[in-house]
């Protein structure tokens, strides 16, 4: 059975117009682990960050690493879905929203961390310039300002990017309800009426954003990258991090895709617009990511062990043979050994089978940032300064809390919004429909355009 | 001219006995965050005394080596500082403004030297020590951190004195609470810009080596140390 325009429109709205009980129990069991974090949150800033598990020297611990990981998932959405716009990739079509949706939300959660790891949080503010009788200014030779410029940018842009194409969608809803509903969606519409004039400015608008998203994602994640790299500290002063950073955020970002791809396909029955051929492109992508994800620890590894300096080697046996050795091993077989096997394999590289890599990644890159982040701290030249890290039960329930409340926004939000564009859907159906099944008219990649 | 303080710290003499960390901890309101807190690595000392152990049983040594802020002239701590709380004061000192401090400890991880102190609760203090805080010492709220200052309300004082005499600041009038402490006299803190002041003169000596000196921050606390052949 394929799709026409009007079964498209019926199937996509569905999630909309219906309310199955799933969707309230999915709620309320995500809702309240966030709810907990949200205490684990107040607790924290009502006794002191003490109730961490951070103590001198390791003062970074699970918040920075949670906010490394979190920004390296937005690179999904919006870098993945700019790049394929750009190419043109017809099977794009049905991934797009997806994608940027977790750059949204994804970026909102990570952008958290660096207020709640705050010893004031309450002064967070003074990262920000804002004009104040003081005339204190915050100190722009500092990379944590210039996060706070990287983030609010990419932000801001992956939002208008996200939202421009939701536009026409909004139209669509507008007209199939009535009611309040109808109103809401015609405030959101802006008065979307699918003019030829209109359609244009928001193909070029599409264009300028797709364009200009590119290099600020790449931006973002390698000044993350300059929170370490620019201390003069052993394991983060390096100079491959930008680009290591960079291509493990697309990495990273790429599993939680097909995660997210994977869970909507069984739930929200999307088996006629997510098909196996996207899984399979995706999975290339993450074969690709992962063969240069395992190139560059290869090369930042060889390079520390081969110099053989004498501040360095410690923090690379730490992470090699001593005490955090299970964590580097198992990063990775869950990044490099185990994708690589399942992805290479045409017979495994099955829906199932990139999501079981992703399930891996999404772990493995995880602990690619705490290891970034605390061993170099734990064994930082002096020796009798040397030390070790156990996180805390609050900083395990802020961590589960994060990874709940991107549950939670992905399923408000694929409530209220079509999480597939069905304008780009019906765009993308043109000027043939009725000649093959759209399974076959989408492109694998690496194939050329006709 | 101005002045830019330095400190020189002779391990030869130093003995290990502590008595610059209790003086430091008295004059500078440190607070004692307990057994518990000690035990998670979170014991605060401005100033502490490592230990080394150098050769092999029988034949062994050990070694003493007191470590302080060193007060660098190109300190790590300070371009990381998203809100200059951790700034260079016009004579030398690597200043650490707490009310402007909003904890988000980039300073600490990025010093070599792992001498900057974060307070993870409020300060509370067993009575009756609370009774002998030192009142020129603002007590820090949870969330900021801090370090040794080289007893800046001591150097204050001394300039304000000088000035009422009118005359400049003499050398080792200013004695900070852990070279005041020291028995075997292992710390000498004056001003480096007056090359006849003693620390001045002390750090010249062929003796003289600055800790991690090839990270490149410049300390201005110089270890005196003969050195043997090994």
């Amino acid at each position: 059975m394929r799709a026409t325009e009007n079964t498209m429109a019926a199937d996509l709205l569905h999630p909309l117009l219906n309310t199955s009980w799933r969707f309230y129990a999915l709620v309320i069991a995500f809702g309240s682990v966030v709810a907990s974090g949200l205490a684990a949150v107040s607790f924290q800033a009502y006794y002191g960050i003490g109730v961490w598990g951070i103590h001198n020297p390791i003062y970074w611990g699970f918040g920075i690493t949670n906010f490394i990981f979190w920004i390296g998932i937005s690179h999904a959405g919006t870098l993945i879905s700019a790049i394929l716009r750009l190419v043109d990739a017809q099977w794009r079509r049905p991934v797009t929203r997806c994608a940027e949706v977790i750059t949204a939300f994804a970026l909102m959660i990570g952008a958290m961390f660096p207020i709640i790891h705050l010893g004031r949080p309450w002064l967070f503010f003074w990262l920000v310039p804002y004009p104040t009788e003081r005339l204190i200014w915050p100190n722009f030779r500092s990379p944590l300002v210039w996060d706070f410029f990287a983030i609010s940018t990419y932000l801001t842009g992956s939002l208008l990017f996200l939202s421009l194409p939701m536009i026409p969608d909004f139209a669509l809803v507008r007209d199939k309800t009535t009611g309040l509903r109808s109103k809401v969606y015609g405030l959101l519409a802006l008065g979307w009426r699918g003019t030829t004039s209109q359609w244009h400015r928001l193909e070029t608008a599409m264009q300028i954003m797709a364009v200009a998203i590119i290099p600020v994602a790449v931006s973002v994640h390698t000044i993350v990258s300059f929170d370490l790299s620019m201390a003069p500290t052993p394991g983060w002063h390096s100079t491959i991090f930008a680009p290591y950073f960079v291509a493990g955020a697309i990495f990273s970002g790429i599993a939680g895709l097909i995660l997210a791809m994977a869970f909507l396909r069984k739930f929200l029955h999307l088996e006629k617009y997510l098909h196996p051929i996207h899984f399979e492109n995706l999975g290339k992508l993450l074969l690709t990511m992962s063969l240069l994800w395992g190139y560059f620890v290869f090369s930042e590894r060889l390079v520390v062990w081969y110099g053989n300096d004498a501040a360095e080697m410690p923090v690379f046996w730490a992470t090699q043979r001593g005490l955090y050795a299970p964590l580097f091993w198992t990063m990775v077989t869950c990044n490099f050994v185990f994708p690589v096997i399942v992805l290479s394999i045409k017979k495994t590289r099955t829906i199932l089978g990139c999501a079981l890599a992703s399930c891996t990644v999404v772990l493995g890159m995880w602990l690619e940032r705490f290891l970034i982040v605390v061993p170099p701290l734990s064994r930082k030249y002096l020796p009798y300064t040397y030390s070790s890290y156990w996180p805390t039960p609050v900083e395990f329930t802020i961590l589960a809390a994060s990874g709940a409340a991107m549950v939670l926004l992905y399923t408000l939000f694929s409530k209220f919004v079509p999480i597939i564009a069905i304008w780009e859907m019906k765009a993308g159906e043109h000027p043939s429909p009725e000649l093959e099944p759209v399974a076959q008219q989408e492109r694998r990649l690496g194939e050329t355009h006709a | 001219m101005a002045h830019k303080w330095g400190m020189t710290v002779d391990l030869d003499c130093c003995d290990g006995c502590g008595a610059c960390i209790t003086a430091c901890h008295a004059e500078n309101n440190i607070p004692t965050v307990g057994e518990g807190q000690a035990a998670r690595g979170r014991a605060m000392h401005w100033m502490r005394v490592e230990s080394y152990w150098e050769g092999e049983f029988p034949d062994v040594r050990l070694k003493f080596r007191p470590v302080m802020c060193q007060q660098c002239d190109d300190a790590p701590c300070e371009p990381v500082c998203p809100t200059y709380a951790s700034s260079h004061t016009d004579e030398g000192l690597n200043a650490q403004i707490y009310n402007r401090c909003i904890g988000t400890r980039y300073c600490a991880n990025a010093c070599p030297y792992n001498v900057r102190f974060f307070d993870f609760f409020n300060p509370a203090w067993d009575k009756p020590l609370h009774l002998q805080l030192n009142p020129d010492v603002s007590v820090r709220e949870v969330g900021v951190m801090e370090k040794c200052t080289f007893c800046v309300q001591r150097i204050q004082a001394g300039k304000i004195d000088a000035e009422a005499e009118k005359r400049d600041v003499k050398d080792g009038e200013i004695v900070p609470a852990c070279a005041q402490a020291c028995p075997p006299k292992a710390i000498v803190f004056g001003d480096l810009n007056d090359p006849e002041s003693r620390v001045s003169r002390l750090s010249r000596s062929p003796r003289g080596h600055k800790l991690l000196e090839d990270v490149g921050t410049l300390p201005k606390v110089t270890y005196l140390e003969r050195q043997t052949q090994v």
